[in-house]
């Protein structure tokens, strides 16, 4: 193989991976779920809609060497709540546990697909409070009923459980699982609860002070049974029957063993996007991206014209290798993040412009073709080396700053940066190279010149 | 070089810029956004033929217990709510103050609330990110000119860079006081996310220009003043910054038009900044060097 064959040989290669790539992109995209092939873009909440929650853990009252674990725990409640809730791929993230004095944990949670904030806010911060409630002195079941049949006449305020049971130590902390039952004789849904050692002792004791009177079983500030104590309960195990229905036991034993949160947290920050929203600012990113190509590669085919040519197929081949790394990685796509992917675009041509722009130079200087193209990439590379080494150490700097959304826009900037790095080179020069042109004269300083000369 | 020439006038029209753009941000100052201050925005749109007037949602609103709220319509039957940051339990009350105004369905489309905490915590993050960026280019700036200490010192490239993108990020800060006056844009986190952005692309402009500097020195031997190098070389790289130049302003120029409302101020405030970031990087940073290069001279003789 003479050279110029081996170089056509290398760019029908890029040719040929850049296609690949280019129906990869769009099979892996519409392809079945189960395929091994199938790589959606992921779209950030901003473009799919959901909801984005910042919460505060409150770390004043953990040893400063617990609390990461502690916030871990936190996390991991929080993410055994959200997947009760049947969220798909949610997103649960300690963002940071505090150092030296702070006292303060952050935690991002994210609910692709949920617009109920509400909704998603109550869930994570119910705090499912189980308690077992002793009789207050003087409460028969008939003081309590006369008191209700009193309210209903409409003497007195609504009924509270403090007016006849007081709080004892046992609560759901000391829980050590719940479990979901059903009586064997009615066939009656029931929460069977299982105490931890420290909790059966408890129980043990509340049931041995109070045979033949009623323990009150709380839930949220409200009883949902109270059942009369025969004997002294000895080995931890309590049932909870009667006010059910399947689905509701069912939840409540979903919470119960998810627990209670570790620590105090508070909202502090949140953002809820409608889906309706998010696919409109994704056909305008796709389309501002269609046509700012568009835009580009006519100005480059008019001004640099073979080389404006070939610049235009090497950026094809780079926008399907970065398309396809947002796929594989997976980078999580927002509306920033499109504009940092657009703006790389920028960077690309940069880099092409650069290379022809001394091309043209040598040539006016009477090299020959080939001598003008060694020379052109040669002494491109330090400017394009340097430029984009900053513009990689502006991206690595946003993308430590933890914000989701500078976030986006750092990554896809960095990858789009990289990535023109070699496209612009290798990709670019291989083309070049492959159409075989040499010499010099006015045919060839007209194809490989610019402007309106 | 025309620019070499009129230096001092470019580099007038630079200083003047700044200084104008310095008083716009100090009064009457930028708006900043809820990103940085805490606060509500709320935005959802009513079924077609159902949105109650602004009025009338104002006043359901006020009789719900919220006084303090900005109401504004977008798009065909959108509405735009802005006000302090609340708790859950006044969300929930507005969710049924807003469904309560209309017979119609509501949908919300976006509801972005933001604590005053994590405002002021970005605020200070985004001061550092900047802080941290242009630091960064200029230590580098430093290393990737090493070996160019004369007859400038590396590191004084370094400097001008700086200088440079400080005008980056001044001027279309000023230019977005009088943007914001126009169309009610707000300072938020794409806003600087386009600074960044501009900063990462003025210097690639700027070390362009310096690389060429660099290898024009390299190859002189002693023939041709500091002056007539530098003009050599923007003269050399002139074509090249403005093509590159326009190029991402036409990708940006998509932007603005297709790109949907989401980043339409984020890209108008990169356009200005990738006009100010060439011209910063043509007719500012090399005039610079030119002065820095004669003050050199002047204070030590015997070096030509």
């Amino acid at each position: 193989m003479t050279g110029t064959n081996r170089v056509r040989f290398v760019a029908i290669l890029f040719l040929i991976v850049g296609l690949t790539i280019g129906y990869f992109n769009y099979y892996s995209d519409t392809v079945s779920e189960d395929s091994a092939f199938f790589f959606p873009f992921k779209l950030g909440l901003d473009l799919a809609g959901g909801t984005h929650l910042v919460y505060r853990g409150d770390l004043s009252a953990i040893d400063s060497g617990e609390r990461g674990a502690s916030m871990d725990a936190l996390r991991d409640v929080i993410e055994r709540r959200i997947n009760i809730f049947g969220v798909s791929e949610p997103l649960i993230q300690v963002e940071s546990s505090g150092r030296g004095d702070d006292t303060e944990g952050r935690l991002i949670v994210e609910l692709p697909g949920i617009t109920d904030i509400d909704q998603a806010v109550a869930l994570i911060g119910a705090t499912p409070v189980l308690e077992f409630r002793t009789e207050r002195e003087g409460t028969t079941p008939e003081s309590i009923n006369d008191r209700i049949t009193q309210f209903e006449n409409g003497i007195g305020g609504p009924v509270t459980v403090d007016e006849f049971y007081v709080p004892t130590a046992l609560t759901g902390r000391f829980l050590e699982r719940a479990q979901l039952d059903f009586d064997p004789l009615s066939g009656e849904p029931g929460v069977s609860l299982v105490f931890n050692s420290e909790g059966a002792k408890l129980f043990e004791k509340i049931t041995e002070a109070n045979i033949g009177k009623t323990v009150a079983i709380v839930l949220d500030g409200s009883i949902i049974s109270a059942p009369v104590v025969r004997e002294a309960i000895r080995e931890g195990k309590a049932q909870i029957t009667g006010m059910f229905t399947a689905e509701d036991a069912k939840v409540l034993v979903g919470r119960l063993n998810a627990g209670a949160l570790p620590i105090p947290i508070e909202l502090l920050g949140s953002q809820t996007v409608g889906a309706s929203l998010g696919a409109g600012a994704v056909k305008g990113g796709v389309r501002a991206g269609l046509i700012g190509f568009a835009l580009v590669a006519a100005f480059l085919v008019l001004w640099y014209r073979v080389p404006g040519f070939v610049a235009i197929i090497a950026l094809s081949i780079y926008t399907m290798i970065v398309l396809a790394i947002f796929k594989l990685l997976p980078v999580t796509l927002t509306a920033a993040g499109i504009a940092g992917f657009i703006l790389s675009i920028g960077m690309a041509v940069d880099a092409n412009i650069l290379i022809f722009e001394r091309m043209k130079e040598e040539l006016s200087r009477g090299r020959t073709l080939e001598e003008a193209m060694r020379e052109g990439f040669a002494r491109a590379w330090p400017s394009i080396r340097d430029s984009n080494v900053s513009s990689m150490i502006t991206a690595l700097v946003l993308f430590t700053m933890s914000s989701s959304l500078v976030k986006g826009f750092a990554l896809t900037f960095g990858i789009g940066v990289l990535v023109s790095m070699f496209t612009a080179i290798t990709v670019t020069r291989t083309f070049l190279y492959s159409l075989g042109m040499a010499g010099g004269g006015s045919k060839i300083a007209f194809l490989f010149g610019s402007g309106i000369r | 070089m025309f620019i070499v020439r009129h230096k001092n006038i470019f580099l007038g029209i630079g200083l003047f810029l700044t200084l104008v753009s310095l008083g716009a941000i100090v009064r009457p100052g930028l708006d900043l956004g809820i990103d940085f201050s805490g606060g509500t925005l709320i935005e959802f749109s009513y079924q077609a033929g159902f949105q109650p007037s602004v009025e009338n949602l104002r006043e359901t609103l006020a009789e719900a217990g919220f006084e303090r709220v900005i109401v504004q319509p977008t798009g065909e039957n959108g509405i735009l709510l802005r006000l302090p940051h609340i708790s859950d339990a006044d969300r929930q009350k507005i969710s049924t103050a807003l469904s309560n105004a209309s017979s119609g369905s509501v949908t919300l489309e976006n509801l972005t609330s933001i604590g005053p905490v994590i405002g002021s915590e970005l605020k200070r993050k985004s001061i550092y990110a900047i802080t941290g960026v242009i630091l960064l280019i200029v230590l580098y700036i430093t290393y990737a000119f090493r070996k160019v200490s004369q007859p400038v010192m590396s590191w004084k490239y370094g400097l001008i860079a700086v200088v440079t993108l400080l005008h980056d990020v001044i001027v279309p800060s000023g230019f977005y006081v009088l943007y914001s006056s126009l169309t009610g844009a707000e300072v938020d986190l794409l806003f600087v996310t386009a600074l960044m952005a501009v900063l990462g692309f003025s210097v690639h402009d700027t070390i362009i220009v310096f690389d060429r500097i660099r290898e024009n020195l390299a190859k002189n031997v002693g023939r041709d003043s500091f002056p007539e190098i530098v003009g050599k070389s923007l003269r050399e790289t002139f074509t090249r910054s403005v093509t590159t130049s326009f190029t991402v302003v036409l990708t940006l120029l998509a932007l603005i038009f297709f790109g949907g409302p989401q980043t339409v101020h984020f890209s108008v405030l990169l356009l200005v900044g990738i006009i100010a970031g060439t011209y910063s990087s043509l007719c500012i940073a090399s005039p610079l060097l030119i002065f820095m290069e004669a003050r050199q001279r002047r204070s030590s003789p015997r070096r030509s």
